[in-house]
């Protein structure tokens, strides 16, 4: 387990300094920040300043070594555009993006194992057709138009719900959250399921796939051979079985969810990573685009490992030793 | 139990299929009797049925499928048509199954003991953990597995495939039941394994009295166990006898065929015999003999429905051509 863990944790190092190169190099070709952040009027000199303490006239090897650094040091550079650590601004808005990605996860797994087991049990019946038929919408709907469908229909016809914003927040162990309190609640409901459509289609689909393919399984005829019931034969014999494909893909999608809830946060102005990140690419500002990629990529290999963890947890055929990389 | 009971009678059984190519017959009017402590081999080749006949005794037939047909008395108890609920007492506590497959039938996430205990459990739900536990290593204990107390909190895959088959068949002990279906469960194992897997269920039947239906497609594996047989093809029981009777003289040409084609040390050098031809589809069968097309000694009244004939005491076939008398020698 430990070898296991040192192995995974020095990759991840390598694939952290590759990224960060790829990433310095790319956001520099993009353009000149310069031209976004001195006002037009600006003189001669004044440009020249404002160069020079951005260290922005010294060659890229060297701002790329300054960087490295620097980073080594747990600095990740000043934002162009805030004058602020970069660093400090993306996680002051991460609590505010990682509700967002886990109340969407927590939907789909709660609507999308229960449906996609339905679907499973009775294909042919007619309650599965229509599940299977919503999912295909699910997948296929861009996000973006089912969000403004349903900020019109619920927030602009019915009233029900706010259309942006986080609303009233509590702090939980110093960390302002929405879903303590009833204003909040309101608030995360919406962009939280337009996040989740997606998954749930995607959950619904797994699990009524695992569920065909167990229930015909030697194993589920001779649980109701032993004179089990259909709950017991369902529910823990053939659930723990579907459950390692399920845990893989909603692990991954957390993370994509975590790093690309961008489209969500800008339509419904949700204060998160997502909207800071699209600003700062409007903005060329470097250091908050490298940071935020470099903490990405970081949050993807350790969900990773946990879901290589969870993995021996579920089925005991796979150890820790036996994972590859 | 009246001693005169049979532990199952099945009579006039017949279990189709309702496909969209049409109904396929995978029993077709079977009938037969195992009486306490006695083993009954059940043989025939792939697809004659002989499965489908042990999931009907248990109500386990997998939709489209059903019983359309016949009874099942088990100790005197019609067993068709009774209720889902009713099923479930029976399942496991009065008749246990036996798998084919041991790689298959034990659930890979779940422990060993996990699985014996929900079995007791299904029966008896108020029984003590402790007690559960002690039945269950009695139960691997019995089926020759060493050191059962730590094999209980193993996983299946930490199994060898006999040891497996040996965890399943105390499962089907665990209840103590009157009768176990055992479908082809030695047809994966090698053959030292199958051989004490054969000695255990021999030892078993003898000491106590459970009834065994044992479904093989082997006719050398019956020879040593089954006190009498019931050769299967296409869906209906053909010859039916003691084992030493239908061995010694058997009265069906496909019986003889089946016979002829295991190898043996006198027919050592000369060409292994085939029956000609395939199984005919369950969907189209003929009028007449199933085997018809591919018997040598088919005559005009093939053609027509075959009767049962008893040529002896205790012997059945369904042949036209065996009702002649002095068809047994």
């Amino acid at each position: 387990m430990l070898v296991f863990l040192i192995r995974r944790l020095s990759q991840s190092l390598v694939v952290l300094l590759v990224m960060s190169f790829l990433v310095f190099v790319g956001v520099f070709a993009i353009g000149d920040p310069v031209e976004l952040l001195v006002s037009p009027d600006a003189d001669q000199f004044e440009r020249a300043r404002v160069i020079r303490d951005l260290g922005l006239d010294r060659p890229l090897w060297e701002q790329y070594g300054v960087f490295l650094l620097q980073s080594l040091k747990g600095d990740l550079g000043n934002s162009f555009v805030f004058n602020q650590p970069a660093l400090q601004l993306i996680l002051e808005r991460m609590p505010a993006t990682l509700e967002l990605a886990f109340a969407a996860v927590i939907i789909a797994i709660v609507i999308g194992i229960p449906l996609g087991m339905v679907a499973g049990l009775r294909p042919h019946a007619w309650y599965s057709r229509m599940i299977m038929s919503v999912s295909i919408l699910g997948f296929s709907l861009p996000t973006f138009w089912v969000g403004l469908m349903m900020i019109m229909l619920f927030a602009v016809m019915l009233g029900w719900l706010p259309a942006s914003g986080r609303g009233e927040t509590v702090d939980l162990l110093g960390v302002p959250v929405s879903f303590l309190s009833e204003d909040g609640l309101r608030h995360l409901l919406l962009p939280a399921i337009n996040l989740a459509l997606f998954k749930v289609s995607l959950v619904i689909r797994l699990t009524r796939a695992g569920m065909r393919e167990n229930m015909l399984m030697d194993y589920v005829k001779f649980a109701y051979a032993k004179g089990l019931s259909h709950g017991r034969v369902i529910f823990v014999h053939v659930l723990k079985n579907i459950l390692v494909p399920i845990v893989t893909v909603v692990g991954l999608e957390l993370g994509n969810v975590i790093a690309f809830a961008v489209v969500t946060e800008s339509i419904f102005a949700w204060p998160g990573m997502g909207k800071l990140l699209i600003d700062s690419i409007y903005r060329l500002d470097r250091p908050i685009v490298v940071a935020y990629l470099m903490i990405t990529v970081l949050m993807f290999i350790l969900i990773n490992l946990i879901v290589d963890i969870l993995y021996s947890v579920l089925d005991p055929r796979v150890r820790i030793a036996d994972v590859k990389s | 139990m009246d001693a005169a009971m049979p532990t199952l009678e099945v009579k006039g059984l017949r279990t189709h299929f309702f496909t969209k190519a049409g109904v396929v017959k995978a029993v077709d009017d079977v009938s037969f009797r195992v009486g306490r402590g006695e083993v009954l081999g059940l043989v025939g080749e792939s697809g004659s049925g002989k499965s489908v006949t042990g999931f009907s005794v248990l109500g386990l037939v997998d939709p489209p499928g059903r019983i359309v047909e016949g009874s099942i008395r088990f100790a005197g108890r019609e067993l068709v048509g009774i209720a889902e609920r009713q099923w479930r007492d029976i399942r496991g506590a009065k008749i246990a199954m036996i798998f084919q497959d041991p790689m298959m039938t034990l659930n890979p996430v779940l422990r060993i003991d996990t699985q014996m205990v929900e079995a007791i459990r299904a029966h008896e739900p108020r029984i003590e953990r402790a007690e559960a536990h002690r039945r269950c290593i009695a139960a691997l204990g019995q089926v020759g597995i060493p050191s059962p107390e730590e094999r209980l909190r193993a996983y299946p895959h930490q199994f060898s495939g006999g040891m497996r088959q040996r965890v399943a068949i105390a499962i089907a002990l665990l209840n103590k039941p009157d009768l176990i279906i055992a479908d082809e469960p030695t047809t994966a194992l090698d053959v030292t394994i199958q051989a004490q897997i054969l000695y255990e269920a021999q030892k078993l039947t003898r000491e106590t009295g459970t009834a065994l239906i044992w479904i093989t497609h082997d006719l050398t594996v019956v020879a040593g166990l089954a006190d009498r047989i019931c050769v299967m093809y296409a869906g209906r029981i053909v010859e039916e006898g003691s084992v030493d009777e239908v061995l010694d003289n058997p009265l069906h040409p496909y019986t003889r065929g089946l016979i002829g084609s295991v190898p043996g040390r006198n027919k050592r050098g000369s060409p292994l015999y085939q029956i000609p031809g395939m199984t005919p589809s369950l969907i189209r069968l003929p009028r007449g003999c199933a085997f018809r097309e591919r018997c040598r000694e088919a005559v005009e009244a093939c053609g027509e429905p075959q009767p049962i004939v008893h040529p002896a005491p205790g012997r059945a076939v369904r042949c036209c051509r065996c009702s002649r008398p002095g068809a047994v020698q």
